[in-house]
């Protein structure tokens, strides 16, 4: 596992749809263990995700495998490529061709690169489910003829049928039962460990790359607003946007979620462009953009960091 | 508000949602929990008489209208003023090619609310739902999800809805957002008395708006009792599952115990 | 938990319940109408010289001293200007205008479809060529393209086949073409573009198969708009000739005995008319079922 180095990579990649550019100058790289990219719809996290995929082209900007710009890769290595990185959507009934039957979706991807029998197709396909947490007896049914939980569970047979190295999960929970999720997540931790994946986690919810990730960066408006260690952003964010992201997740019992202000303001052209719902916004944040910085152990684009940190800070809860 | 007793819904021999018992006073707020195929939603639609396909029987109350026995011009007057229903996806039940403020003047006009008091009450429903009355003038598709969510509370509001049945309202939001919307529908029950019935597969987030849960699983009720009780001392082993599977996050507002949110 | 209501409780929504099963009933007994009335005529056209009562007035036997008889124990539809059964001229008729549905809708249906899928996946400068192509096909009436193709053409079949396949492919490249684009930013297709499975093979065996619906039901729903169209071209002598059946050659050839010798041209007319209905019906049918 020491020859794994980071594999997937952004440097300073725009990204954009037609004129409009939706992700700004971000760079991450993804090797061994769970990348968080936490933020709301609309924040670019998706698009991003397509891009390390090679979905999407940057505008400027590359997108990195191993020590390869992913546009220069020749057949043999787009190949690999192909393989070693593998998504996981947001919803399984959207990731398998509703057409076809579990035996023939992982069987698509078992044979995409290596030629198989039928009779090791059917056996390696079992093994992918029992991996999985499903009966292998699901092998005939049809995308609709499962449960939101059992589909996802497909979806991830499938992407582990080629052996990736890493995997890209966009939200792969928030369209399940709480209960399901939970579960969901535990098989993810678990396989992860058990193959020795990287992978990026990308959602809304902090609550889910606490468990899985201990790096997180958190992106507002196509930028990095702040990234470092999960742990910390929690319990002592230094961005108001991440402040306002861990306040809004409802806690059993707990006090209501706070709400962050004004989620309907855009963010704006020139400045800060979280200033329009920041609570500590000042004069400075409309003129200057604030660059990214170092600020005690994790880098956070805000002029009022320190005055964040202070805020959020709330004792470190014992972890189990 | 809304008393409901010995309601079973069945789709032939199978009971699709039974539920003996719940009632929702007004300005309270009671949430029925569960997983996706628990009966939730069948018995929040079963409380608007909309279930269709199955055999419906027991005693539905809304106000003074028994939903299960009323003509159906009764039925509809509840259903279009005394209670709303506010469901996972606003925008695809509002008609994309009228300004927001026209299809509530529209809808106030259907009531026989007109002109300058039509405008007071929309702008008034308006602001309640911490809305910028400048979202009347815009269309459907131009306000994102949340913005949709609470002006479909404001047009209920405005016609003068006393209950809010909401159907996962929130599961389609992101967090930020739902916060929103949660501290509207808190606010409506704390402010004006309103009855909310509340349906989610959130415990965390339930936890926040209940005062009385209402646990489902497979059709039946496993447990029912005040939020503080049921959430600090589960007595049904499901109820116990769903709580494990809230997600724990560190150092949050709420993890501190005992202290005061300043 | 078995509760029950108060007895005799009087509940809504068996009411509702019947009424919706009613509506929907309602909906696939027209539609079976026109699957059996379809069927009944492909049977009648694959089985006319088993059937017909007289087969060889399918063709060019005259028997002049018949002509013109009108409907009776022997000529159930009467017979034509030539004393030929127009009983069997019918049936023989279906054959050749179920043979020119039928080709024109797989010519058409497999040349729109398969660049239609393709334009829609592929996307770019790929999509505006292919669908610039189609407009300007589309740009001509149809029927008028056709009418000049047949000119062009000999007069046969074969020319009403060739020139409405012309006309009608855009139709189906265009539909096709807008569901492959929406299939295409599906996740499975991602998925499969994540997994390296080479292009073609996505577009057939995940986009195609998944933008088939609506592009089959608008070719039920266009039998019979083709039969209606191969029977105007004949009517104005650019399709089949004498002596082959053919309902719209019919038509033209007893026009002018309406008055005196209905059966001539009602016949043919009628057959026309129920077919088109037939393959109508049968395609909203469809159209109804899969928007559920």
């Amino acid at each position: 596992m020491s020859e794994r180095p980071a594999v997937l990579g952004a440097e300073a990649v725009t990204l954009a749809y037609g004129h409009t550019a939706v992700v700004h100058d971000v760079s991450l790289s993804i090797g061994e263990g769970g990348i968080g990219l936490i933020g709301e719809s609309g924040s670019g996290k998706t698009t991003l995700a397509r891009a390390l995929l090679g979905l999407l082209r940057p505008r400027s900007g590359t997108i990195t495998y191993g020590s390869r710009d992913l546009t220069s890769l020749d057949r043999k290595e787009r190949a690999r490529f192909r393989s070693d990185v593998q998504p996981v959507f947001q919803d399984g009934s959207e990731a398998l061709d509703p057409r076809m039957t579990v035996e023939a979706s992982i069987g698509e991807a078992l044979t995409t690169h290596h030629r198989m029998t039928k009779a090791d197709r059917r056996a390696k396909v079992a093994e992918l489910l029992t991996d999985v947490g499903l009966d292998p007896a699901l092998t005939a049914r049809k995308p609709h003829q499962m449960s939101g939980g059992q589909r996802q569970r497909v979806a991830i047979a499938r992407a582990l049928a080629v052996e990736p190295r890493l995997l890209v999960l966009d939200e792969p929970t928030s369209a399940l039962d709480v209960t399901v999720q939970a579960r969901i997540l535990d098989l993810l931790e678990r396989l992860a460990a058990e193959h020795g994946l990287g992978y990026l986690l990308i959602t809304h919810n902090l609550g889910v790359v606490d468990r899985l990730c201990r790096t997180s960066h958190v992106l507002f408006a196509g930028r990095v607003v702040e990234s470092g260690p999960t742990t910390d952003l929690l319990t002592r964010p230094a961005h108001p946007y991440t402040l306002a992201l861990r306040d809004a997740v409802p806690r059993l019992g707990g006090e209501p979620p706070r709400p962050a202000g004004r989620t309907e303001a855009t963010p704006a052209e020139s400045g800060c462009p979280f200033r329009l719902r920041c609570p500590f916004a000042v004069d400075v944040c409309g003129k200057e953009a604030p660059q990214i910085r170092d600020v005690q152990g994790r880098m956070v684009a805000c002029h009022r960091a320190e005055d964040v940190l202070a805020e959020g800070e709330v004792p470190h809860a014992p972890r189990k | 508000m809304i008393r409901i007793r010995n309601l079973a819904v069945r789709i032939g021999d199978r009971v699709i949602a039974s539920v003996p018992e719940l009632d929702v006073a007004a300005g309270e707020c009671v949430a029925i929990v569960g997983e996706s195929g628990s009966g939730k939603t069948t018995t929040l639609l079963a409380t608007l008489g909309l279930v269709e396909g199955a055999a419906v029987s027991g005693e539905v109350r809304v106000g003074d209208v028994d939903v299960l026995t009323a003509a159906p011009a009764d039925l509809l007057r509840i259903r279009g003023s005394r209670a709303a229903l506010v469901m996972q996806s606003p925008q695809a039940a509002l008609n994309p090619t009228m300004r927001l403020g026209t299809l509530m003047r529209r809808a106030l006009a259907r009531h026989g609310v007109k002109g300058g008091e039509a405008r007071r009450r929309a702008e008034e429903a308006v602001a309640a739902v911490l809305l910028d009355p400048l979202i009347l003038r815009r269309y459907p598709h131009q306000v994102s999800g949340g913005q949709a969510q609470r002006f479909a509370i404001a047009l209920a509001l405005a016609l003068g809805a006393e209950v809010i049945l909401a159907d996962e309202p929130t599961s389609a939001l992101d967090v930020t957002v739902q916060a929103e919307v949660v501290a509207v529908l808190r606010r409506l029950r704390d402010e004006r008395g309103l009855a909310v019935l509340f349906v989610s597969h959130d415990l965390a987030l339930v936890s926040t708006i209940a005062d009385r849960v209402v646990v489902m699983k497979e059709g039946a009720v496993v447990e029912s009792g005040h939020a503080d009780a049921v959430f600090s001392r589960p007595s049904d082993a499901y109820t116990r599952e769903l709580i494990a599977a809230v997600p724990r996050l560190p150092g949050h507002a709420g993890e501190r115990q005992g202290e005061e949110e300043t | 938990m078995t509760i029950s209501g108060p007895a005799g409780a009087p509940t809504l929504q068996p009411q509702l319940r019947r009424t919706a099963l009613r509506g929907l009933a309602g909906m696939d007994r027209l539609a079976t109408v026109g699957a059996v009335l379809l069927a009944v005529i492909v049977l009648a056209a694959l089985l006319a010289p088993l059937i017909a009562p007289y087969p060889d007035d399918g063709g060019s036997a005259t028997h002049p001293l018949e002509a013109l008889l009108p409907p009776s124990g022997a000529h159930w539809f009467g017979t034509d200007q030539v004393g030929r059964d127009v009983l069997s001229r019918v049936l023989y008729g279906a054959r050749t205008s179920l043979l020119i549905a039928v080709a024109v809708l797989v010519i058409a249906g497999v040349v729109g479809v398969v660049l239609g899928v393709v334009a829609g996946y592929a996307g770019g400068w790929v999509r505006d060529v292919i669908m610039r192509v189609t407009d300007v096909f589309l740009a001509f009436p149809a029927l008028l393209l056709s009418l000049a193709l047949a000119v062009v053409l000999q007069p046969s079949v074969t020319t009403v086949i060739v020139a409405i396949s012309v006309t009608w492919w855009p139709w189906y490249a265009r539909l096709t073409a807008s569901v492959a684009a929406s299939v295409s930013t599906r996740g499975f297709v991602d998925s499969a573009r994540c997994l390296g499975v080479p292009a073609p093979v996505i577009v057939f065996r995940h986009v195609l198969p998944n933008s088939l619906t609506p592009v089959l039901v608008q070719l039920s729903l266009d039998g019979g708009g083709v039969i209606l169209t191969a029977a105007a071209l004949s009517y104005l002598g650019l399709g089949a000739h004498e002596p082959t059946s053919e309902w719209g050659l019919m038509v033209q050839q007893g026009q002018s005995l309406f008055t005196t010798d209905w059966w001539v041209v009602t016949c043919p007319g009628v057959a026309i008319l129920i077919t088109a209905f037939a393959f109508n019906v049968l395609g909203e049918g469809l159209r109804a079922r899969l928007a559920r």
